[in-house]
């Protein structure tokens, strides 16, 4: 059987509704709230802040730190085991390598950037939204970028190249991949790949240009959410 | 031929292309990639000449040499005292630094500044990339603050809180009749007699941050002030 219609009646190549906030955390250098469909992610940064233990220190430039963190209730009901995990610790290191490479941090030597993502809901693609949520709160933080960090899963269903995979169709039975990207893209680069499932070439080339076409949506919303915080209205 | 992508006094965010060709230098907080200029931060345009610059809207304090920054002291030593100026190091303020009076080796120095003092001061130096800071106390205006509130603004939001050759500041204060100082670390310091008064004065400077990007800013805080009197 062949996968056309979606569980939730979307286009094949169609995002879930997107909303994007900044400045949601007063207390913080920056923050943001990311909403893809059933999926929201609240994003904090805290610094450049000195560095402990003091080995860690780069001399060069600041160090980057993310924390991911999926509530316990958050699930589909089977309940997350609060604190770090062997998950938790895998995407805080894969969210570190997608941001570093649009961040410029040469001016703050030997101090950390502390960037916490927590997720209040989930209903797959966890990671992309807390890539996007940090992007975003990195520029609301004033931390030189030199563009924003754009991040969708796409992934095959059965024998359909699909954007935007909800958990729903993650457990779908007749076989399915996961791929998880971050790009910027003005320049096109891609910053996170990951795959969890088979695929072909042409399946995985095509899963990119989909995944390129969601992540210029999803900066679209990025970049009117930066902007509506400074929007004239005394 | 270069061409200008974006309009002066546009708010403008990371990554967002702000002009091509190589007519156009980038200034603060503007990057060269290839032929184009990119923005780094969020940050309103302008433009003076074939420079496009910056000036950011969000951002923390990096300590400059001369900056004239308000701290707490934190730490006492020998041969001085620690000072936090919201930055990610402490500041070092030097004994011989600390006073126009002569300070004896052996003197007890919290007389002059104990812990939890705040101080206007001035950085002297900025080295190892910002770890090691100097700061002085000798200079006009530089002394240990008395009673009274702290706030800290958004240091980016500083100019505007003080205006042009200090007009705003000069404003909330008359209005208000509460001593104000303002560091380039964004911290705020407000005394006043009545504390009504320097709650209006408080509430001034968040309506100065929350609305700096909006133009006409003085006639609002002008008019915000005035209401309250009547």
């Amino acid at each position: 059987m062949t996968y056309t219609k979606r569980f939730d009646g979307r286009q094949l190549d169609e995002l879930r509704p997107i909303e994007a906030r900044v400045g949601v955390v007063p207390r913080a250098t920056g923050s943001a709230l990311f909403k893809i469909g059933k999926t929201h992610a609240i994003a904090a940064v805290y610094g450049p802040r000195e560095l402990y233990p003091q080995f860690l220190q780069d001399h060069q430039r600041g160090v980057l730190r993310c924390n991911y963190n999926m509530l316990a209730f958050s699930g589909a009901g089977e309940r997350v085991r609060p604190g770090p995990s062997r998950r938790s610790k895998e995407i805080s290191m894969v969210m570190e390598k997608a941001l570093f490479p649009v961040l410029d941090m040469r001016a703050f030597p030997s101090t950390v950037i502390d960037v916490f993502v927590e997720l209040i809901q989930t209903d797959a693609g966890t990671r992309c939204a807390a890539i996007t949520a940090a992007s975003l709160a990195l520029a609301d933080a004033g931390i030189p970028m030199k563009d924003l960090i754009s991040s969708v899963a796409v992934g095959r269903i059965g024998n359909a190249i699909v954007l935007d995979v909800t958990k729903e169709e993650e457990d779908y039975e007749e076989g399915m991949a996961d791929i998880p990207i971050a790009m910027s893209t003005r320049t096109g680069e891609i910053t996170l790949l990951q795959d969890d499932g088979l695929l072909t070439k042409e399946e995985l080339i095509n899963a990119l240009g989909l995944a390129k076409k969601g992540c210029e949506d999803i900066k679209r919303v990025q970049i009117q959410a930066l902007k509506n915080k400074y929007k004239e209205e005394p | 031929m270069s061409i200008l992508l974006i309009q002066e006094k546009t708010i403008v965010v990371p990554g967002e292309e702000l002009a091509e060709g190589m007519d156009f230098l980038p200034g603060t907080d503007v990057i060269r990639d290839g032929e184009k200029l990119i923005a780094t931060k969020v940050g309103i345009v302008t433009i003076s000449g074939r420079l496009i610059k910056l000036i950011p809207l969000a951002g923390k304090y990096l300590p400059k040499r001369n900056d004239i920054v308000i701290g707490k002291v934190v730490g006492m030593g020998f041969s001085g005292w620690r000072v936090d100026i919201d930055w990610a190091f402490e500041a070092n303020l030097a004994l011989r630094d600390a006073s126009t009076e002569f300070i004896e080796k052996t003197a007890d120095l919290s007389q002059y500044y104990d812990f939890e003092d705040w101080i206007v001061c001035q950085i002297t130096a900025v080295a190892a990339g910002g770890r090691l800071i100097d700061l002085t106390m000798k200079g006009p205006g530089l002394r240990k603050l008395g009673p009274g509130r702290i706030i800290k603004a958004t240091p980016a939001k500083v100019p505007r809180i003080i205006g042009k050759q200090g007009s705003m500041i000069t404003l909330i204060k008359e209005a208000t009749g509460t001593k104000i100082s303002v560091g380039q670390n964004g911290i705020v310091w407000l005394s006043g007699e009545d504390s009504s008064q320097e709650l209006l004065a408080l509430k001034a400077i968040e309506k100065i941050e929350a609305e700096s990007h909006v133009s006409g800013l003085t006639d609002r805080i002008k008019a915000f002030l005035e209401g309250a009197h009547s």
